[in-house]
């Protein structure tokens, strides 16, 4: 095994061993989709989503969810203890570089990620009949564009934070309303124009409404794509400018 | 060929000078100690040497390379101050982690019996005590074989038998022909351990020797303590240049001096034919020499 997929190994394992965040970031979206879906007024066509119903939606907000608890609240409060801890400073006394090191904590994200989602998608499909992502390639775009874009925010926030215990308030802190413009608590199709238009720049209201271009058949709008790779790029470099080792 | 060269390394963080001008040489094989008091710029020097900082200026060499030589991480193991491992790690999976990071590790398993860890193995990291932690570090900082060994302040926090165990450890390793930094504020530890010591205070090296010669350069005074068997004229003792001060407490003698002071004061007993009683010499240590260079105690 390369030291990468080591790297990437520990870190899964590592995740898997905090209860509470192991339990939010891979099941609690999957809970959600189950409980909405169970509510019978979710399970009936609705004018407002185009004879959609609100279950359909929910699917896509819960795929977003994931992305966001992990990319907001995981992943800048792991990077920064491990740097608060000295962690990648002692990789740095090693011939691994700490860069490394990061890449297989971003790895592991992405495959949590990806395990949280499957799982809501599959309990979806299978419980209330929520059909799969009818382009498949655009889904998968939109989820990889989603993911980028939350990522990028989640490491500027692990480079400006002192500690873990700080790197996980700023990410709540921001998770809360990144969440309400993506339509966890009511579906963007629900609300004021308005609000949609200032969510249609946020990152988790930009990333639902391409994963939902994708559920419903078509490629993810461009301008979704476009404000994604917009946070992609410049928490990026951010991150990449202000990222202190030590 | 020294295996580090150091020549006038200086480190500043803003107004505050952390280093200034340090030079020195480890020869191969050697347990070479810097030795130093808490902020002296002893942990800021050797992690220039380690390449984790880069120095305003100065030339350091390791292995013949400059310290932010890749090809150096295999070479060099450093065991740094206050690096912590993930809470949830066991001592298994970071031993079997960090001997992946190397192409010829050494083998983990006689690496943690060697440090008293075999039945730790299942053990994660935040459950370890400080000195099993402390341990666990030291064997990471040798797992990749390195041929230097650079160990920062690796002692503290151990109960005095982990701290013996851990001495015989680094001499096993020197033993191997592994070069060893060790930094350190315990006298004790230096005095043991090292083959020569550079003192560092308020970031300048002010002597560099092995601990026998510190000691002797310091010269450091020596108290001989007895009890007359007929009464005695102090002017006899101060006349001797070896001699600083004679005091009397109750019915014994003080004589406070430096050099040869117990060759020099019996010599005087004998030609008048006093016999010294309860005759009790206190030499110097390490201790009173680094308080004499130093001008302070450690910590202060």
């Amino acid at each position: 095994m390369t030291i990468f997929a080591k790297l990437t190994r520990t870190e899964i394992k590592l995740f898997l061993r905090e209860p509470v965040g192991a339990f939010f970031s891979l099941l609690f979206p999957t809970i959600l989709v189950a409980i909405l879906g169970s509510i019978k007024v979710f399970r009936d066509p609705s004018p407002e989503l185009n004879g959609l119903r609100t279950i359909d939606v929910y699917v896509g907000i819960a795929v977003a969810l994931s992305l966001a608890m992990i990319g907001l609240q995981v992943l800048p409060m792991v990077l920064a203890t491990y740097r608060e801890r000295g962690v990648l400073r002692r990789i740095a006394t090693t011939p691994v570089r700490p860069i490394t090191l990061l890449a297989a904590q971003l790895t592991a994200s992405v495959l949590i990620a990806l395990v949280s989602s499957a799982l809501c998608i599959t309990v979806g499909y299978a419980v209330y009949d929520v059909p799969l992502a009818e382009n498949f390639p655009g889904f998968v775009l939109a989820f990889l564009l989603c993911a980028l874009g939350v990522f990028a925010i989640g490491l500027l926030i692990a480079a400006l934070v002192p500690t873990g215990k700080a790197g996980n308030a700023v990410g709540t802190l921001l998770f809360f309303p990144s969440m309400f413009f993506a339509g966890l608590w009511t579906p963007r199709e629900f609300m004021p124009d308005w609000v949609q238009r200032i969510g249609d720049f946020t990152p988790m209201g930009a990333g639902e409404r391409a994963l939902h271009d994708a559920m419903s058949g078509t490629w993810p709008n461009w301008l979704s794509a476009v404000v994604l790779l917009g946070y992609l790029i410049l928490f990026g470099l951010g991150a990449a400018r202000l990222f202190r080792w030590t | 060929m020294a295996v580090i060269e150091v020549s006038n390394l200086s480190k500043r963080y803003g107004d505050t000078v952390a280093v200034r001008d340090v030079s020195f040489a480890v020869e191969p094989g050697e347990i070479f100690g810097i030795l130093g008091p808490n902020g002296a710029g002893k942990t800021t020097t050797v992690e220039c040497v380690a390449g984790l900082r880069t120095p305003d200026s100065g030339d350091i060499t390791v292995l013949g390379r400059s310290p932010r030589d890749p090809a150096l991480r295999a070479e060099v193991g450093v065991q740094l101050q206050e690096s912590q491992l993930q809470e949830k790690l066991t001592v298994r999976e970071a031993l079997d982690l960090y001997s992946a990071f190397y192409r010829d590790p050494a083998d983990w398993r006689a690496l943690a019996a060697e440090l008293g860890l075999a039945d730790k193995l299942r053990t994660p990291y935040g459950k370890l005590s400080g000195g099993q932690k402390q341990r666990l570090s030291i064997a990471l900082a040798l797992i990749g074989n390195p041929r230097v060994a650079i160990l920062d302040e690796l002692t503290t926090g151990l109960d005095p038998a982990a701290r013996r165990d851990t001495w015989d450890l680094i001499e096993s390793v020197r033993d191997r022909g592994v070069t060893v930094v060790l930094v350190t504020h315990f006298m004790e530890e230096a005095e043991r351990l090292c083959d020569r010591i550079a003192v560092i205070d308020r970031g300048a090296v002010i002597a560099l020797d092995t601990p026998a010669g510190l000691v002797e350069h310091a010269e450091a005074e020596q108290t001989i303590r007895f009890r007359p068997d007929k009464p005695l004229d102090d002017t006899l003792l101060t006349a001797l240049p070896e001699v600083r001060e004679v005091r009397h407490t109750g019915g014994r003698v003080e004589v406070v001096g430096t050099g040869n002071l117990l060759h020099a004061v019996s010599t005087v007993l004998a030609v008048h034919q006093i016999v010294a009683k309860e005759l009790r010499l206190e030499q110097a240590s390490l201790d009173d020499a680094f308080v004499r260079l130093t001008g302070h105690t450690d910590g202060e």
